[in-house]
């Protein structure tokens, strides 16, 4: 009867399809909007991700990564004296403008990280040479930097060419891969020395974050709490800093809402479109189905019918929209031009509200069907 | 499912109803069908069931197939107690024992010619490969050789009749129930139609029930219930007397 259930849904192709296509969408919106909500907020932490601490310490008013409040420089050494760290580095953060060679700028996003032991530097040189930005004037620039001075510059840049920030000569020696920044611009790599003297205005203070680890066998998260108790800064654990980061967004920023409110548009597109859809489709149907049940067929396995028939619709819908969410977040992540990230979370809740949406709709249907007559196909 | 042997009929019956009545509706609106109808079939013949226009012979027929429950009176069909069987036996009773033939044919239009004919076994939890070998002979005993992959909606009237009466005897039911089989046909059709259902009654182990208001088939019933306001009135016993008592339609 299930595969005679199938026959009937796969017959009706006009049904069929439009079942399919109201699940299909609701999907896509449903899987859509989560993925672009946190693509977007681990833009918000991509600085976290491009330097990579196990501790990052800040002003006890930072809650997120994008906000600098600057330290003093003899933080760092305080820091370095709490018991169970390992060591401490300062590290630079905020944004410029670089002036390119046609006269354009660039705005940056400057990262000044520690010259003697490179902590913070990008993880992937793609060209170019870490070490080299120990010579005077140099930088390295990530992959979107690349491709957006190259496009304003009208030529492929590489290693070896020039512009300046505040009024400096940079000079690229390395090219590396770093995360999307949330403000849109590239991230340029210095020392710690050359983007507090050369490449930012004067100001008394700049030290932007103290960046440490722990002891070997030590839990970051202790000695983070340590740090905080005899600084009186804020040390977060890497992961800690991360979802701050994220939180503070979602509470100070309509961005969730937004997206919230596509998701629930797609949720209630879905359920209305393919609710109505299969009710029409038992409706069209309960004739035959009334024939079956003269003919000796019972209401349970009518129901395991509907039942089977909005299954089959709601995963072939389903898998259909995640494809289509999964290749938007792919042309999305490949131009760079919008955020995706499509974590295990975003399928396993669509799915759940793709199987409750399929069960009302088949449930509307076993209440029409259940009270129809097997004699009233005599009439 | 078997039936009990304390309700066994005389040998020659396929069923008997005593004092059948059913009504529809309640209050003022409530509209009685049947007033006590007394009937009886008998294996290997057409019975049919005439009467003008709601005197209840559809519903008689629906109670006959168990697809209705009387409110009172006592149905014996084929040894099956009716009227003392819950929803889920007369479900099962209808699936082995009964097979239909409907005045709008009621074929499932978006499966195949060979997988309506099916039904009724995939019903009794036959597999698909089976039944639907099943259902290719009956389709070529009923002329139909050639066309079972075609939908329902590509057949003529008569030929989707003729599909219908495949569905109704592929599981081998010892009870039909037609349902005006000719009403949607033109004569030379419906002749077709009911030379078929008559062949089909001659099995001595079959009862076929035919419910028509259609004068043109009355010559192939074998006995002919009259009814009129809910009551059966008289019963022609021979197709003599039917011809006879019909001759002026």
């Amino acid at each position: 009867m299930l595969r005679l259930a199938l026959r009937m849904l796969f017959g009706d192709r006009a049904k069929y399809a439009m079942l399919i296509s109201g699940i299909t969408f609701a999907t896509f919106l449903m899987a859509n909007s989560p993925a672009l909500l946190c693509g977007l907020m681990s833009w918000t932490y991509s600085t976290i991700r491009a330097v990579r601490a196990p501790i990052w310490v800040a002003d006890p008013k930072v809650e997120q990564v994008n906000d600098t409040k600057p330290l003093r420089d003899t933080d760092t050494n305080r820091v370095r004296t709490v018991d169970g760290v390992a060591w401490a580095v300062p590290l630079y953060q905020g944004l410029t403008q670089a002036r390119l060679l046609n006269g354009s700028f660039q705005v940056m996003t400057l990262i000044g990280i520690d010259p003697d032991t490179f902590i913070g530097a990008p993880s992937k040189i793609t060209e170019g040479n870490l070490q080299d930005l120990r010579l005077p004037n140099t930088v390295i620039i990530d992959d979107f930097g690349v491709e957006r001075l190259s496009a304003v510059l009208g030529r492929k840049i590489g290693v070896g060419d020039v512009f300046e920030i505040n009024d400096h000569e940079a000079r690229i020696v390395g090219i590396c891969s770093a995360p999307r920044s949330f403000t849109g611009g590239p991230y340029v790599f210095t020392t710690y020395d050359r983007a507090t003297t050369d490449y930012t205005p004067p100001q008394r203070r700049l030290l932007s974050f103290v960046l440490a680890a722990p002891e070997p066998g030590q839990d970051p998260a202790v000695i983070a709490r340590r740090i905080s108790a005899e600084t009186g800064l804020h040390a977060y654990t890497e992961s800690d800093f991360s979802w701050s980061t994220i939180w503070w967004f979602v509470a100070n920023t309509g961005i969730p809402i937004n997206v919230g409110m596509l998701v629930v548009i797609g949720f209630l597109v879905g359920t209305v479109v393919s609710g109505q859809t299969f009710y029409s489709f038992v409706l069209e149907n309960t004739r035959n189905l009334g024939a079956l049940k003269a003919m000796g067929t019972s209401n349970l396995r009518i129901c395991g019918m509907l039942l089977i028939q909005s299954m089959t619709v709601g995963f072939i819908g389903f898998g259909l929209g995640m494809g289509l969410a999964a290749l938007n977040g792919y042309i999305a992540i490949k131009t760079g031009k919008l955020p995706s990230l499509m974590v295990w979370q975003i399928p396993a809740g669509v799915l759940a509200a793709v199987l409750f949406i399929c069960s009302l709709a088949a449930f509307l249907g076993i209440l029409r069907i259940a009270r129809v007559d097997p004699a009233s196909v005599f009439r | 499912m078997k039936p009990d042997p304390i309700n066994a009929l005389p040998s020659h019956l396929a069923l008997r109803t005593e004092g059948v009545q059913k009504s529809y509706g309640v209050g003022q609106s409530r509209t009685v069908a049947l007033k006590g109808a007394d009937f009886e079939a008998h294996l290997g013949e057409v019975t049919m069931i005439v009467g003008p226009s709601g005197c209840g012979k559809t519903t008689l027929l629906s109670i006959i197939a168990g697809t209705l429950t009387a409110e009172q009176g006592r149905i014996n069909v084929l040894g099956f107690p009716l009227h003392e069987m819950k929803h889920p036996k007369l479900t099962r009773f209808r699936a082995n024992h009964v097979g239909f033939i409907f005045q709008q044919f009621n074929l499932i239009p978006t499966i195949s010619v060979i997988e309506n004919v099916s039904v009724p076994l995939i019903i009794n939890g036959a597999k698909t490969k089976v039944a639907e070998a099943r259902a290719a002979e009956w389709l070529a005993k009923v002329g139909l050789a050639g066309r079972e992959r075609e939908r329902p909606m590509n057949l003529s009237g008569g030929q989707q009749q003729r599909v219908a009466i495949a569905r109704a005897l592929i599981h081998n039911p010892p009870l039909i129930i037609c349902d005006e089989p000719t009403s949607a046909l033109d004569r030379v059709t419906g002749q077709q139609v009911m030379e078929v259902i008559r062949n089909v009654a001659r099995d001595p182990e079959r009862c076929v029930i035919v419910v028509s208001h259609d004068p043109r088939i009355y010559h192939y019933a074998d006995r002919m219930a009259e009814m009129d306001d809910g009551r059966i009135f008289r019963v022609l016993e021979n197709p003599a007397a039917i011809a006879a008592a019909h001759a002026n339609n």
